[in-house]
Order: structure tokens, then sequence, then C-alpha cells
């Protein structure tokens, strides 16, 4: 069995998962909440085994190192390590705080990176390292960012949650902010899945898609009227998750979390990820760019976009400290900081050139 | 007196300005907000290229709007006097906002906990309370010892009929946020020397030349105080790809005269110099007349010659009477599906010599040889190991000189200090008093902390269990 297979097994663990967590909360049968917790563990230790497997692999084909052969050296690497500091910071949370609920927010953010790994046609194979990469800043350097990327994905999904819980003035900021944004997350994710079922699974040669057929069932259509059946479809989603927004309120309510547990949450997983990211992100990074290219900062998109990012959560620490921001304010603030995260991450790699290029392949 | 007061209130008003959480938020925000446009426009790139880009947003309008960004600065945003401006506000906000608050945490960090008296032990935010059968005097012990296994230094103070414990933790971690604002600021002073006194260029150095100076995009040259020589270059590939292993420069250091440095330099390993680095940044291929072939040549009785021709030189392989000559050249030898043979890439991904090889002046057969496929260097009368065409490419160097960037590296090290402290530790105290009740010790905890208060509850728990047994 190699890394591949392996890798198989545990993306198909969890989108199963991502199933199993949104049913029990749907229909609070702990049945369901077992089930979908053994999938979890099977998926990780799967996604363990795997990683390891492919640090044998890569080694195996680089020589030049066991440090310098850390596979996480392309988008589809470093997307799948992110997966993997998600689901073990998941699984943290659900053993210690006993309550499955947040499965359902924070699986489906695993499950979107695993779509996308699948029809972005990203390259899944190892890649030799170019010469950029092979410093043993690399290991340092890309497994805390993904890990503080992890943290904050997790502050994420709990600060939706705490929106969710705590609005209910359909006309109040809030409320719209996170039914828009919740919306917007269900239909990019929904968007994804008609692409994997119409082109993953109609067609059967890979080679035919190198190029990238994100969206291409839906935004990105070659048909007029798909674009704009899409688009409407997508405000009506929105519409409605306004409309009956209450209901995911009951839903969640009814599994005993408390408002100050998820506020605590949000808040402690941002109290880790940020220290990481300054140290790992962004002076590891500096540090390396510095002994490669000669400079520590030059403000390319990357840098410019995590020192963004940086600002963001740098708000949210010093409104909840000095301003005493609480409640849905600052839970706001840090559903803003994860979208600039991802912006960091996969806007920057697909939208933006830069020196940090070959994460776009 | 009336201009005092005016001038006091003026320096109370800029305070005031600086001070403010309205202007960091404003200043992170203009910052994130322009520096977003930075990252869409490429800063320092070719007018038409940015046009290009405006005109799939703007369509018509582009080289107009293109017009106005530069105007604004915005071509090379990250180094207008503007965006200067706006750091600098963010530096004075960061120093005034720190020193506002810095005297009320400066007080708490420098006094040493104290025991309390009975109206601050009821109003502290954890509270506990456990009854011992044993005097007050025998529960001292395990208390001091149980406070000691969890990392504190107890101390002791005796008052009328009880005792009062007290210990704390983590005190000067109150100062980790204000060491990460410092850092912040060292960091930027470090980035302000390097821009002052440092110099940032390239170099383009064909192998066997020698340069004395470096250079800056607008083609200034910067004498460097000393000489650098390219003794070769050459890029590694992995094994049957053309994907690049590594990129390697040999150079030599000449000061004075005297050779006193040779390093072989790559991607991540640079070479220092006098507070100049030079870093492997790119390279480029420029063949000329004066590039050199150099081949190992061997017959077949074994001997071997090392030899170095220019095109359209010839050799003679050593005891015998056949004569090579090189007759043409491809950087990246390639052959089609038909076996047609071309070139495809402009670098040397595959560098091939066609060697013609005579006997008594007539053509007796040519031969391909491939640098990086030795199957391809046995010739009829020999072998010819095709070394190097060498003075061919050149290697391009990043050349920087920065006195300000150990300073940067002092306040990153500097700030991941204040970050552990301001993060992972915490100031937590604790005061146990301990009183004589009908020969029982009645324990009283009282304990704060200024974080994470959950896990400490917990802890605090924990102890009183390991103190009632």
């Amino acid at each position: 069995m190699d890394s591949s297979q392996l890798y198989g097994i545990a993306s198909i663990a969890y989108i199963l998962a991502m199933v199993a967590y949104i049913s029990y909360l749907a229909f609070k049968n702990s049945t369901l909440g077992v089930i979908a917790t053994t999938i979890t563990a099977v998926g990780f230790v799967s996604h363990t085994l795997a990683f390891f497997l492919r640090w044998k692999e890569f080694y195996d084909i680089e020589q030049m190192g066991i440090l310098r052969a850390t596979p996480l050296t392309n988008l589809y690497e470093s997307l799948i390590f992110f997966v993997w500091c998600l689901i073990l910071g998941y699984l943290i949370i659900e053993w210690k705080y006993k309550n499955r609920s947040f499965g359902a927010f924070v699986t489906p953010i695993a499950g979107m990176a695993l779509a996308f790994i699948d029809i972005s046609g990203m390259s899944k194979g190892i890649q030799p390292l170019v010469p950029a990469l092979q410093s043993n800043w690399l290991l340092a350097h890309v497994t805390m960012s993904f890990l503080s990327y992890a943290a904050f994905a997790i502050s994420f999904a709990t600060a939706l949650m705490y929106l969710i819980v705590t609005t209910d003035d359909k006309k109040s900021g809030a409320y719209i902010f996170w039914t828009v944004a919740l919306g917007t997350f269900m239909s990019v994710l929904i968007a994804m899945g008609l692409d994997f079922l119409t082109f993953k699974i109609a067609v059967k040669t890979p080679e035919a898609f190198i190029q990238s057929y994100l969206f291409k069932a839906s935004y990105r259509s070659s048909s007029g009227a798909v674009v704009l059946i899409s688009y409407i479809a997508s405000a009506v989603f929105i519409f409605l998750i306004w409309k009956y927004g209450f209901i995911l309120k009951k839903m969640i309510t009814s599994f005993s979390i408390s408002e100050d547990m998820l506020d605590d949450l949000t808040y402690k997983n941002i109290a880790i990820g940020f220290p990481i990211f300054t140290l790992g992100g962004l002076i590891f990074g500096a540090i390396w760019a510095d002994q490669a290219w000669g400079k520590y900062w030059s403000w390319d998109p990357k840098e410019t976009w995590s020192l963004i990012t940086w600002f963001v959560y740098a708000f949210y620490l010093h409104a909840r400290f000095l301003r005493g921001w609480r409640g849905s304010k600052i839970a706001m603030v840090a559903v803003i900081g994860f979208v600039c995260t991802v912006f960091t991450y996969l806007g920057v790699n697909l939208l933006l050139s830069g020196l940090h290029s070959y994460g776009g392949q | 007196m009336s201009d005092n007061k005016r001038n006091q209130s003026i320096v109370d008003r800029i305070w005031n300005f600086f001070s403010s959480i309205t202007l960091a938020v404003v200043v992170f925000t203009v910052i994130s907000l322009t520096s977003i446009v930075g990252t869409i426009i490429e800063q320092q790139a070719e007018p038409e290229r940015s046009i290009k880009l405006l005109s799939k947003m703007f369509g018509d309008a582009a080289p107009g709007v293109y017009k106005v960004l530069d105007a604004l600065g915005f071509t090379n945003m990250y180094h207008s006097w503007w965006f200067f401006a706006l750091l600098f506000i963010f530096a004075a906000n960061l120093v005034i906002c720190s020193l506002d608050r810095l005297p009320k945490i400066w007080k708490l960090v420098k006094e040493p906990i104290k025991p309390l008296n009975p109206e601050q032990f009821n109003v502290m935010p954890i509270k506990r309370e456990a009854q011992l059968k044993a005097g007050p005097d025998e529960v001292k012990g395990t208390v001091e010892a149980a406070l000691k296994k969890i990392g504190y230094r107890p101390l002791t103070r005796r008052e009328d009929g009880s005792i009062q414990i007290y210990a704390e933790k983590g005190r000067h971690s109150r100062l980790g946020v204000y060491i990460v604002h410092f850092s912040i600021l060292v960091i930027l002073i470090g980035a302000v020397i390097g821009m002052l006194f440092g110099f940032n260029g390239s170099l383009n150095l064909l192998e066997g030349t020698t340069s004395s100076a470096a250079y800056q995009g607008n083609g200034t040259a910067y004498p460097l105080g000393f000489e650098i020589r390219c003794d070769d270059f050459e890029v590694s590939f992995y094994d049957n790809s053309d994907a690049p292993k590594a990129y390697k420069s040999w150079l030599t250091i000449i000061d004075n005269g005297k050779e006193v440095i040779k390093k072989e330099i790559d991607v991540n390993n640079p070479l220092k110099y006098k507070g100049i680095t030079f870093y492997q940044a790119s390279y480029g291929f420029s063949p000329n007349k004066d590039s050199l072939f150099r081949f190992a040549v061997m017959s077949n009785a074994g001997v071997v010659q090392n030899i170095q021709i220019k095109f359209g030189e010839s050799f003679e392989i050593p005891g015998t009477k056949i004569v090579g000559k090189v007759a043409g050249f491809s950087p990246a030898l390639g052959q089609d599906e038909t076996g047609r043979l071309f070139t495809y890439a402009e670098m040397m991904n595959n560098p091939a010599a066609l060697v013609e090889f005579t006997e008594g002046g007539k053509l007796k057969y040519k031969q391909w040889i491939l640098k990086r496929y030795p199957q391809t260097w046995k010739v009829q009368d020999g072998t010819v190991e095709f070394k190097d065409l060498w003075g061919a490419q050149y290697t391009g160097l990043q050349v920087r000189k920065d006195p300000g960037v150990w300073i940067v590296y002092l306040g990153s090290i500097l700030m991941a200090l204040g970050l552990f402290a301001a993060f992972f530790m915490s100031h937590s105290r604790v005061w146990i008093k301990l009183s004589d009740e009908k020969k029982t010790a009645k324990v009283s905890v009282a304990a704060s902390t200024n974080k994470n208060k959950i896990s400490f509850e917990q802890k605090i728990d924990k102890f009183i269990k390991t103190v009632t047994g």
C-alpha cells in the first residue's frame, strides 16, 4: 500500500464524517455521532500513516536528508497537511469538551479542502524539490504555518457557531453577517460538489482535465444561463439561511453548548494560532527569505497578505483585551480573520504572482 | 503662564491622538487596504504589463487608471512616502499606547506578592475551603511542599491565630505584551537602518570574469571595495528530467590582489565578505567565441588527457592519429518522435557537442556527445567525456549589504520571547490561610490569575486534593 491509497482512504473517511456529523446535528441521533467520530478517527490514523509513508517515499527519491524530505512542498501536500492539522485540532476539542456538534462545522472545511484538491486538477505526485525549497527552514516554516491555519479554521467554525447561537434579530448586522458568510461558504461547497459530480465522475481520463475545472459546473460555466442560475441559486440559498437561521440556532443550542464556551474556544484557538503564525509563518519565513534571497521582507503578495491576516488577528486580541469587546462584534472579526487566512494561503497562490510561486502548481 | 498651559494642551492633544485605539484601528485598516492594492498591481513592473492587467477590470480606461495609480505611488507603493508615513504613524501609535499603559503594569511587575488582609482575601476571584484534622503548624509543611511541587516558592506570615502562606508564579510574564510591542519597534528600526545605510543590487558574472562593483535596478554602480570572480557556474538536474536540482556558483573573492575566499554557493547558501552578501539568484546563457569546451579524452589504450578548446578548434585522441573537432553545439539537445534532433531550450539543459573525427584529413565519423549522458561519450577510437562548456554561462547574483539585519534578527528573537510570555505564561497568585478551629485546621484558599482561569481553577482543586490527601 502506498501513501496515495492511504490518503484516498482518509479523504473518503472525512467526507463521510462530514455527512455523518451534519446528520447528527440535524437528527440528534447519538449512534450517528459515534459513527461520525469513529470514521473521523479511522481517517485520521490512515492520514497520519500516509503522511509518514510519503515522507519516506520522498526521502528515497530526494536523497537529501530526512528533514528536507518533508512532504510539504506543493499545494497538494500543504492542503492535505492543513486538513490533518484541522482534524487533529477538532478531535482534541471533541475529546476535551465531550461535544460532537462542532464536527458539523469543522469537517465541512476539511471537505472543502479535499474537494478543492480533486477538482482544481493540481498535481498529486511527488515533485522533485526545487533549489529554493532545499532548506531546513522548510519543515519549521511550513508546519507551523499550517498548524496556525488549522487553529484559525477552528476559530472560524466556533465564531460562526457563536453568531448563530447569539443572534435573533433578522435585521441586525451580525445576523446578516453570519447568514451571508455561512450561505456563501455552503454555496461554494455545493458548487464544488457539483463540479465533482459533473466532471470527476463523468470524465474518466484525468489527463483531459489538467486545467482546473473549479466552478466550471456553476459560476464559471461556458453557458451564460448556467452562470446566471448559479448566482441566483446561491442568492436564494443565502436568503433561505437568512429566513430560517433560527432552526440552526435551535439545533446547536440543543447540544448544551453555551455562548461563553464558544467565545472561549474562539479566543483559545486564536491565542494558540496567533503566536505560532507570527513565529513560524512570519519570523521563520523572513529568516528563510533572508538566507535564500537576501531579503527578509520584500512585500511579495504572500508576505503582504500574511501581514494583513496578522493585523486582523492582532486587532481581535486588542479589541478583546483593551476594548473589552465580547460577543458578536468580536466573533465577526474572527470570521474575517479566517477569510484573510484563506486568501493568504490559496488566493495569493492562485490569483497573484510572486516569489511563493511553487505553491501554485 | 497661559502660554505654558496652551503648550501643554497641544502636547496632550498630540499624545491623546497617538495613544488612541481608534488611530490604531484606522492605521491597521489603511495599511491593510492599501497593501491589498499593492498585491494586485505588480510592483515596479513594466507599465505595459500593469495596463494589460488593468484593462481586464477597467477596459479602455486602463491607461488613465494606470496614470492615476502611478501618480499616487501605487506602482511602487511600499517605497512611497505615504506608505512610510503610515508605518511611522503605526510605530508612533505603538510606542505611545505602550507607554500609556506601561506604568500600571510596571508597578504590578515590580511589586512582589504580599499577604492579604481579610477584605482583600474575600474578594479574590477563586476561593476554596477545606478542613483538616491536624494543627495548622503540621498542615503548614504539607502545604508548602505541595506548593513547591507545582513550581511555587511559598512565603509565610504568622498572624494572630492563623498562618498565611502565599506564593506567585510568572509575574514577569505580564511584560510579554510590551516586549512584543517593543520588538516590532526594534524590527522597524533595523529595517530603517538597512534602508539608509544598506545596498541592494545585482551582479551578472560570466564564468571566468571579475567585477569590483554591483548594480542597482537603475544601473547605478556600487563599488564593492574588493573584487569577485566567478570561476564556474553549473545547474544540476534530477536524473532524466529537466527539473533543476541545484544552481551552483564557484566564487573567489580577491582583496588587494590576493585571493582571500573561495566558496561554492547555492540558493540557500550565500557567500559573505566584509558585510556584503552574495546570493545565488538567477543565471543565464551567453555563449561567445571564447567559450571553452572541456573534454577528458581517453584512448582505447587507456591514456587520458584533459583538453580545452574553442569552437572549431581540434584535438588529438592521445597516442593515435585521430583528430576531433567541435563542429556543432546545442545547449539543450532533444529528439522528436521521428528521431530528428532539435534544440528544445535556451539554457544549458542538455548541452551537446557534435564532434567530427578525421584521420589524415579525411572525415571518419561524427558523433553527438552529451554532457549529461555518459553512454554518448564512447566513440570508435576512445572515450570523449564532455565535462563542461566553460565561459558560456553567467551567474546572477543578488548582492546585499544590510547593516540593520542583525537588529531585525534581535527584534525577532525578542518577539518570540515576548509572544511566549504573552500567550503561554500567566501570572498566578495563591494565598492560603490556615486557622486553628477546635483541633482541626481550616484551610482557606484564595487565588487569582491573569489568564486561562478555568485551567488554573482545576490546578487549585488538584492542589487542595494533594494537601487533604
